[in-house]
């Protein structure tokens, strides 16, 4: 027993304390933050635009060059691999950029935009018809209906959902890896890599991933009930 | 005031209208009543080009709307809509529901608007109920605020598509209470309904529609006690 804790003790220093390898973890999931932060921003936006892209209408009701648009770009990103599609952008679209948040964050941020979108287009979907005639009977643009009436509670419905793509974000930012960045995943192989230990790096990586997802998870929950206090009776 | 020519409407291969002509003076009320499927609600909503005609034309005070250079969003302005389903902006307070349009086209400024929707609550007894969200109103509630939302923008005419349709019994009475004061008021009012009385009652003109066409107009008197055709005789007997 006694023989069995100082095992313990002994890989746990080795995985974390010797050489202050703990700060290793944390600079690892800083990174891993600072891709997912701006992947999902660029990832709202981009969903946005697509979801209202795919959304737009001929007068006479058939698809225009937009929703077409739209839709290759969904089909495209979302028929790829995103390791492919992050190894494409580091090293063919933008090899010749030196600021490698900023590509890494692309590269996610484009791929969390096609499944952003689609959640998006849910949420206007969901948003009932009466809504927009209210809002044009009363003389508003149908530009104006969509940002004050309609996009507020699109939101609403789409977070949920949204939540869901931001965690599945974080957690995908694993594979920063692949274009050598130290993300929270590499940086606990690497050090499994130097102690010849697997079991404390990995596990303290994944309750690391765990206690931020858990964290966002109340945040969101708690972002979702002030969104829906006009919901209440 | 509006004068409709030839109005058509198809959905697919289902014409709904098969061609309106009517013409509606400053100040009147008319009252459309039909079975359901006779376009009466279409109609309605062909006059603010929700639903876009098919044929035919829809003059507004000698602007032809369904022309396609014509500026829609300025003509719907000055034409108030209540719908059977309220369709208040859930996300908004009532305060913000009635002041959004004319504060955001530059109509009046934000206290103008305010002050004009809380003279406007007054009207309906529901000032209090200026910070409350739809969702925490009755359905009576929710209508009279509608027809608040809509006098907020000053309309010259009201649109109401079936407006207490949807109302549990005991509610119907409030709204019809504010229509019937909206009409004594002078308002220009077309009204798609089934309460008959209020046709009785507030309506200068009583339309009966059926199968797309205008079957049958008359003041309500004659309307009610003496119709003329037999498709509305035979409509009268199964609603009174």
């Amino acid at each position: 027993m006694a023989q069995w804790w100082a095992d313990v003790q002994m890989k746990f220093t080795a995985a974390f304390i010797t050489g202050d390898r703990w700060k290793l973890y944390f600079r690892g999931l800083g990174l891993t933050l600072e891709v997912a932060v701006f992947a999902g921003i660029i990832g709202v936006v981009i969903g946005t635009a697509i979801a209202l892209m795919k959304l737009t209408r001929t007068r006479g009701g058939k698809e225009t060059a937009f929703s077409r648009i739209a839709e290759i770009y969904i089909d495209v990103i979302r028929g790829t691999p995103s390791v492919l599609q992050l190894l494409i952008m580091w090293f063919v679209i933008m090899k010749s950029s030196t600021n490698s948040v900023l590509v890494a964050s692309l590269a996610f941020g484009i791929n969390s935009g096609a499944y952003v979108a689609e959640i998006i287009r849910g949420g206007i979907l969901a948003v009932d018809a009466g809504q927009t005639e209210a809002g044009r009977s009363v003389g508003l643009s149908s530009w104006q209906t969509l940002r004050c009436i309609v996009l507020p509670q699109a939101f609403k419905n789409a977070l949920p959902p949204i939540g869901n793509e931001f965690i599945t974000l974080i957690k995908e930012t694993a594979i920063l890896g692949y274009v050598g960045l130290s993300d929270l995943t590499r940086v606990a192989n690497q050090i499994t890599t130097r102690t010849y230990e697997a079991f404390m790096p990995l596990i303290g990586a994944a309750v690391i991933y765990f206690v931020i997802i858990k964290i966002l998870t109340i945040l969101l929950g708690i972002l979702e009930r002030r969104l829906r206090k006009s919901d209440n009776r | 005031m509006i004068t409709v020519k030839e109005l058509r409407k198809s959905f697919g291969d289902n014409e709904v209208l098969r061609g309106i002509n009517y013409r509606i003076e400053k100040g009147q009320k008319i009252v459309i009543v039909g079975p359901s499927g006779s376009g009466k609600s279409t109609f309605l909503r062909c006059l603010n080009l929700l639903e876009t005609p098919t044929g035919g034309q829809i003059w507004i005070d000698g602007q032809e709307i369904t022309d396609p250079k014509t500026d829609i969003n300025r003509i719907r302005r000055k034409m108030g809509m209540v719908f059977q389903h309220f369709n208040l902006f859930n996300n908004l307070t009532i305060m913000n529901n009635i002041t959004l349009a004319p504060v955001k086209l530059g109509i009046m400024s934000r206290e103008e608007a305010k002050e004009k929707a809380l003279q406007l609550l007054g009207r309906v007894n529901l000032v209090d109920k200026a910070d409350a969200y739809p969702a925490q109103l009755s359905g009576g509630q929710k209508q009279r605020i509608a027809i608040v939302r809509s006098l907020a923008m000053n309309p010259e005419v009201m649109l109401f598509d079936e407006p207490t349709s949807a109302l549990d019994p005991e509610m119907v009475g409030e709204v019809l209470e504010v229509m019937k004061e909206l009409a004594e008021s002078g308002m220009t009012m077309i009204c798609v309904t089934h309460e008959m009385a209020f046709a009785r009652e507030a309506a200068s003109k009583v339309i009966f529609m059926d199968e797309g066409v205008i079957m049958e107009e008359n003041t309500p008197q004659a309307f009610f006690d003496s119709p003329q055709c037999e498709r509305l005789r035979d409509f009268l007997s199964k609603v009174l």
